[in-house]
């Protein structure tokens, strides 16, 4: 067991309510700032939350920490650019069964 | 199916059917290992989708009650106090084993949290606060998902490792073993029937 912190990464205005909550902040402006932070913050922070709008960009990046039990990052949606989850779900879905199971419409 | 390339002698045809059986008992055993983390992995798959779900409904309605409240405040004023939380929250990490695979375990530690909020209640409104408190009742869950979702996808990649391991030794490693095998054995026969036949020949001209 050890003992870590939560940090949020995202734009300032939607991570202001996380920081109000106890999870420390990080806010980032743009895709390239996002990328240095997060490569930061998922090296001191065991619980990454990233904001979902910079998932799509930062997916090169989010598959190296596939690799490990920890950093666990975390897109989160906050409002702008949904679509992640659904996604998520439907990529390691087909990696890993062949098939659809949670989406056959 | 190539054969390996042996010499076709009895220590040969014993080293290789001791492999094969190894082989046999190995793909049965990675097989039904398969089977299981599917299964785990169906479980983990439906958890995640639902729990993401529901965290996206309650994450957009906090989302939206803050906006409401950064329309009240001055940003700046809300940023000042905002920028100092009271409580702090931690997280418990520890690893928990699924067939093989090492997953986060994380579980929330809060220092002193309760309905009091890190800041003053003159500057910031009521709305700010119903939204702090919605997203601090949602981090658990947030937890859980992220936990859920980190075992989903390091499974996944387990799951296709095991599956090529698998297909390696049903359709390349046992096929070849079994056709060698069979090469070896023939050989043998046919070194025996030749041995008798030369016999037979020596007896009949003496």
């Amino acid at each position: 067991m050890m003992q870590g912190k939560m940090a949020v990464v995202g734009s300032a205005e939607t991570i202001t309510v996380f920081q109000a909550a106890g999870v420390e902040a990080f806010p980032v402006t743009d895709e390239k700032s996002a990328r240095e932070t997060l490569r930061r913050v998922a090296h001191d922070f065991p619980v990454v939350f990233l904001s979902e709008e910079y998932a799509g960009p930062l997916k090169d990046l989010l598959r190296r920490f596939d690799e490990e039990a920890y950093p666990v990052v975390l897109p989160i949606p906050t409002g702008k650019a949904a679509g992640y989850g659904e996604e998520f779900l439907r990529d390691t879905m087909e990696r890993a069964l062949g098939v659809d199971i949670l989406f056959r419409k | 199916m190539a054969r390996l390339n042996v010499n076709p002698t009895r220590m040969e045809l014993k080293k290789l059917k001791a492999r094969l059986s190894t082989a046999v008992r190995g793909h049965k055993l990675l097989k039904d290992k398969s089977d299981e983390m599917v299964r785990r992995f169906t479980l983990l798959l439906r958890e995640d989708k639902r729990l993401r779900d529901e965290v996206e409904g309650d994450l957009a309605r906090a989302m939206k009650q803050f906006a409401l409240a950064g329309a009240l405040t001055p940003s700046y004023v809300q940023a000042a106090a905002f920028s100092m939380p009271a409580a702090t929250v931690g997280a418990d990490c520890g690893t928990e084993n699924v067939m093989g695979v090492e997953v986060p375990k994380i579980s929330l530690t809060e220092s002193e949290h309760s309905a009091a909020l890190p800041y003053a209640f003159s500057e910031i409104t009521s709305e700010a606060d119903d939204s702090v408190r919605m997203v601090s009742a949602l981090l658990p869950k947030l937890l859980r998902l992220a936990e859920v979702e980190k075992a989903v996808r390091l499974l996944s990649y387990e799951i296709e490792r095991n599956k090529r391991r698998v297909n390696a030794l049903e359709y390349v490693m046992i096929p070849q073993l079994e056709e060698t095998i069979k090469y070896i054995r023939n050989k043998l026969d046919e070194n025996e029937r030749a041995a008798i036949v030369r016999l037979m020949k020596v007896k009949s001209l003496s």
